[in-house]
């Protein structure tokens, strides 16, 4: 089916430089000797740790327990645990979260008590789809990481119609989902399809960039076999956004979604096409997400390629890898050039959101040049994909009240980066609306407090009620192995424990409203 | 292995694609046809105008920032001064006294520029601020123009232009006013003045094809220039599409209605500082509106003013004062033609603005 394809304003055509990467086939990579598995590795509360140090764990076994909206975190190894502490992990503010450190045995067996596979997930409710997402830790994972069971939820309130399956890579540099696309075209179309299922969509569409013939001829093979909706494929042109939400939305249907709103609230619903493979292995294999491919690339990296990674390698496993640095490796950053941040150290782990690491020397990253004054030259409104003017929104952002710029459509900015490619001054525009952005957000802190006491209070609420229910579980246990002191003393309290726990997740979710993801990350 | 050391940035990670002294090469660039037939036709003088120009804002410039506190060296590499001396000096007559164009380019940098505190932040374009300052000083010296003769040498050598531009006065005891003649534009007024129609005007001698003879040729290579700094990018089309359909359309329509009394469209696109002023000095970014509509109806302001200037004012040539009135209007034109932000209503005029 050919889908008539629109246009959304502004973009930039950029260099792609993918060519180095995806030269070499996409492999394994090598287990490491430590894993460092964050508790938390996207917005949200942090997993609660559900292992303790020396404790012994197997590939896929449970070691950080679902809150709230954060699905569960699973071991990529089996191995044992050596402590449970506050990690550095990737992010732009240098953060440190709790972390289950790991030393992998080498012989990487699964856990036993994995979930059943579903191959005949056509007879699986939505609801129970969408659970089983959920409980394998699925997350959105072109960049933002957003829970992607709470954007499925979110879909399925007031009714999805569309659901775009994005594979538009559209930062240069970046292709692991190019490979994921082309070593595993039937695994994301059947994971586009078990998505269609659990939101209930009617339309699927995958879109991918334009050019990526290889790829586009593997889905072709692939998308007429398996059961499951008519998946249409959309080659969109190469424009930087491309893959932003909005951005996508937008040329697949003409439509924009309007700025108060998610994409969700207009019927549409938008996961990457890794968060779909990954949805495929939980539902047909029952298997968590514990891996995932990862590009690693740039001008200092000696043998650019795709690798298969586990969830907490270090980064520094997965460059040596890929043939070691070359040359002065000056830059290391994780995601894209365009809306990726620099790391200080590669001995960071890798987590569910890491799409690529970036190494490049001075000539790749050049010294930031001192920025000139704006000569309203207009560059910038040219390309802004939002149709902002950022060399107005400038003038407000840099100033110490930046409130009139929240007129100007400030909040609405997409974080591109676009705007400051082609500022002739220099102007480092994306970084003062970052900035600027986050100010304004700090004013509205009365509104964000009155939340954050609100989840606080529930999330106390969940713990009490379990606290509770564990209480009276070993009081009704004791109680019944006095009663029958001859029989067998254990009727399996990890069941039990596990089916408490699910019932306060489940209560606390249902209390709070469906929130949606704008994860805006055009990766 | 050892660990490198990371330096940390921003994103973007990318080398940005442009810069403020790129673009104002390439504008140096694309006016070098259109000044090269200036000098062919008008003479040595024009050559000397631009070199005493450039000569005097350099040091101007420099002198400015260094009162002002400023670095030097970015500020002095960015070429917008350089750019601002030329536009000037191709503006004025051919044979003028040095201190002309070294004045102007004085008055547009130190009260266009730098009094309002510098590059970006001019309200005015600079070279039509010196333009218009010369203007009204010294209106004498301000029209009087060479006529235009195709040959290396112009109608005065170089050794006879230098000596004017230095001396004010020409060798050999000859008068000025037996070597000057009114520009078609003017002739074209005083014509109508004296009452005869456009078409028993253009039949005079000094008038071409298309236009007045030089001139057009003049305007044709500046167009040139202009369609290649579209072309490549530097320049975007609205201020030059609005100042020449702003300059045709009223022309257009008043030529049609009568055509004895007014000018045809292509004479005044092709007159004067039309071309120039469109692609060259309309389009200086700083002054100029910003949003894309903005832009347009900025360009628009300028040709219809210009025309009505030139068609009922009292000055021969509007361009100088249509730029300067519209300068005037930017912030106004700015609010009003804000783009609709994605995903929202009609923008409202809102209350940015640029303080
Ligand atoms: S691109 Fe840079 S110099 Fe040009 S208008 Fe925008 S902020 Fe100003
Ligand atoms: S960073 Fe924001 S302002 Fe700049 S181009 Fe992107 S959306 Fe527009």
């Amino acid at each position: 089916m050919i889908t008539r394809l629109f246009s959304f304003p502004g973009g930039l055509r950029l260099p792609d430089h993918t060519a180095p990467s995806t030269g070499r086939v996409l492999v394994r990579a090598p287990l490491p000797e430590r894993l460092i598995v964050p508790l938390l590795q996207h917005r949200g509360d942090p997993c609660e740790p559900a292992v303790t140090a020396g404790e012994r764990v197997r590939r896929g076994s449970l070691v950080g327990r679902a809150t709230g909206e954060t699905p569960p975190v699973h071991a990529p190894t089996s191995g044992r645990v050596l402590s449970v502490e506050p990690c550095p992990v990737p992010h732009p503010a240098g953060l440190r979260v709790p972390a289950v450190i790991l030393e992998a045995d080498g012989e990487d067996v699964w856990s036993e008590d994995l979930p059943p596979p579903w191959q005949d997930w056509e007879t699986v409710s939505p609801e129970h789809l969408r659970q089983r997402v959920h409980e394998a830790g699925v997350v959105g994972l072109g960049g933002a990481g957003f829970p992607t069971a709470t954007k499925l939820r979110a879909g399925a309130k007031p009714g999805i119609h569309t659901l775009i399956i994005n594979g538009v890579e559209c930062e240069p540099w970046i292709s692991c989902d190019q490979m994921l696309m082309l070593s595993r075209p039937q695994d994301v179309i059947e994971g586009a399809r078990i998505l269609a299922r659990a939101t209930g969509a009617t339309r699927l569409i995958l879109a991918l960039e334009e050019g990526r013939t290889a790829c586009l001829d593997a889905l072709r093979r692939a998308m007429d076999q398996g059961p499951g909706i008519t998946l249409e494929l959309a080659a969109v042109p190469a424009r930087y956004p491309a893959g932003g939400e909005r951005q996508l939305i937008q040329t697949l249907t003409g439509r924009e979604v309007p700025s108060a709103n998610l994409p969700p609230d207009m019927g549409f619903l938008c996961q990457n096409v890794a968060t779909a493979a990954a949805a495929r292995d939980a539902v047909v294999l029952g298997r968590p997400l514990t891996s995932r491919v990862v590009t690693v690339t740039g001008n200092a990296v000696a043998a650019p390629q795709n690798l298969e990674a586990r969830i907490g390698t270090p980064m520094h496993t997965l460059i040596e890898a890929a043939g070691g640095y070359c040359g002065t490796p000056e830059r290391l950053v994780m995601g894209g050039p365009m809306m990726g941040f620099a790391l200080d150290s590669d001995r960071l782990p890798i987590t569910k959101t890491s799409n690529c690491l970036l190494v490049g020397d001075g000539a790749l990253f050049p010294a930031e040049a001192p920025a000139m004054p704006c000569i309203r030259c207009g560059a910038c409104a040219e390309v802004c994909p939002v149709r902002l003017l950022p060399q107005e929104l400038y003038w407000h952002a840099r100033s110490e009240r930046p409130e009139p710029a929240r007129d100007l459509g400030l909040l609405d900015c997409i974080d591109c980066g676009a705007c400051a490619v082609v500022c002739p001054s220099r102007i480092p525009l994306s970084q003062y609306f970052r900035y600027a952005k986050s100010e304004l957000q700090a004013t509205d802190r009365a509104h964000v407090q009155a939340e954050q006491a609100r989840r606080r209070y529930l999330l106390r609420q969940d713990r009490l009620t379990r606290e509770q229910q564990a209480q009276e579980e070993r009081r009704r246990r004791k109680k019944a192995a006095l009663r029958q002191p001859a029989t067998n003393r254990s009727p399996d309290p990890k069941a039990a424990r596990q089916a408490a726990i699910q019932a306060a997740v489940e209560r606390a979710k249902r209390k709070k409203a469906g929130a949606g993801g704008d994860g805006n990350d055009p990766a | 292995m050892t660990v490198p050391a990371f330096r940390m940035a921003g994103p973007p990670h990318i080398a940005p694609s442009g810069s403020v002294p790129a673009i104002m090469r390439s504008v140096l660039l694309a006016l070098i046809p259109g000044t090269l037939a200036m000098i062919l036709i008008f003479g040595w003088g024009v050559l000397i105008n631009v070199l005493i120009a450039v000569a005097v804002a350099l040091p101007c410039e420099a002198l400015m920032l260094r009162l002002r506190n400023r670095p030097m060296e970015p500020f002095l590499q960015d070429g917008s001064a350089v750019v601002t001396a030329v536009l000037l000096a191709l503006a004025l007559p051919p044979l003028t006294p040095w201190w002309m164009p070294a004045v102007g380019v004085a008055l547009a940098l130190v009260l266009g520029k730098h009094l309002y505190g510098g590059l970006g932040f001019n309200p005015f374009n600079p070279a039509m601020v010196g333009y218009a300052a010369l203007l009204v000083s010294f209106p004498g010296q301000m029209t009087v123009w060479l006529p235009p003769t195709i040959g290396p040498s112009g109608s005065l050598g170089l050794m006879d232009s230098l000596h004017y531009a230095l001396s004010g006065s020409l060798r050999g005891g000859l008068e000025l006013d037996a070597l000057t003649q009114a520009t078609p534009l003017d002739q074209i007024r005083t014509g109508l003045g004296l009452e005869l129609t456009v078409g028993e005007i253009r039949t005079e001698p000094g008038f071409g094809l298309l236009a007045g003879a030089g001139w057009q040729w003049v305007n044709l290579l500046f167009l040139a220039g202009g369609a290649w700094l579209m072309h490549r990018r530097v320049i975007a089309w609205q201020i030059p599409m609005g100042v020449l359909l702003g300059l045709a359309v009223p022309a257009l329509v008043f030529w049609t209605a009568n055509p004895d009394q007014y000018a045809p469209p292509l004479l005044h696109l092709l007159s004067g500082g039309a071309m120039l002023a469109a692609f060259f000095i309309a389009t200086d970014p700083v002054s100029a509106a910003t949003t894309p509509r903005g832009r347009f109806c900025f360009g628009v302001g300028i040709g219809v003013l210009t025309w009505v200037i030139r068609t009922w004012g009292g000055y021969p040539d509007g361009i100088a004062f249509g730029v300067l009135l519209m300068n005037m209007a930017v912030p106004l034109i700015d609010r009003y033609t804000r783009p609709r932000i994605h995903g929202r209503g009609k923008p409202g005029p809102g209350t940015g603005e640029r303080s």
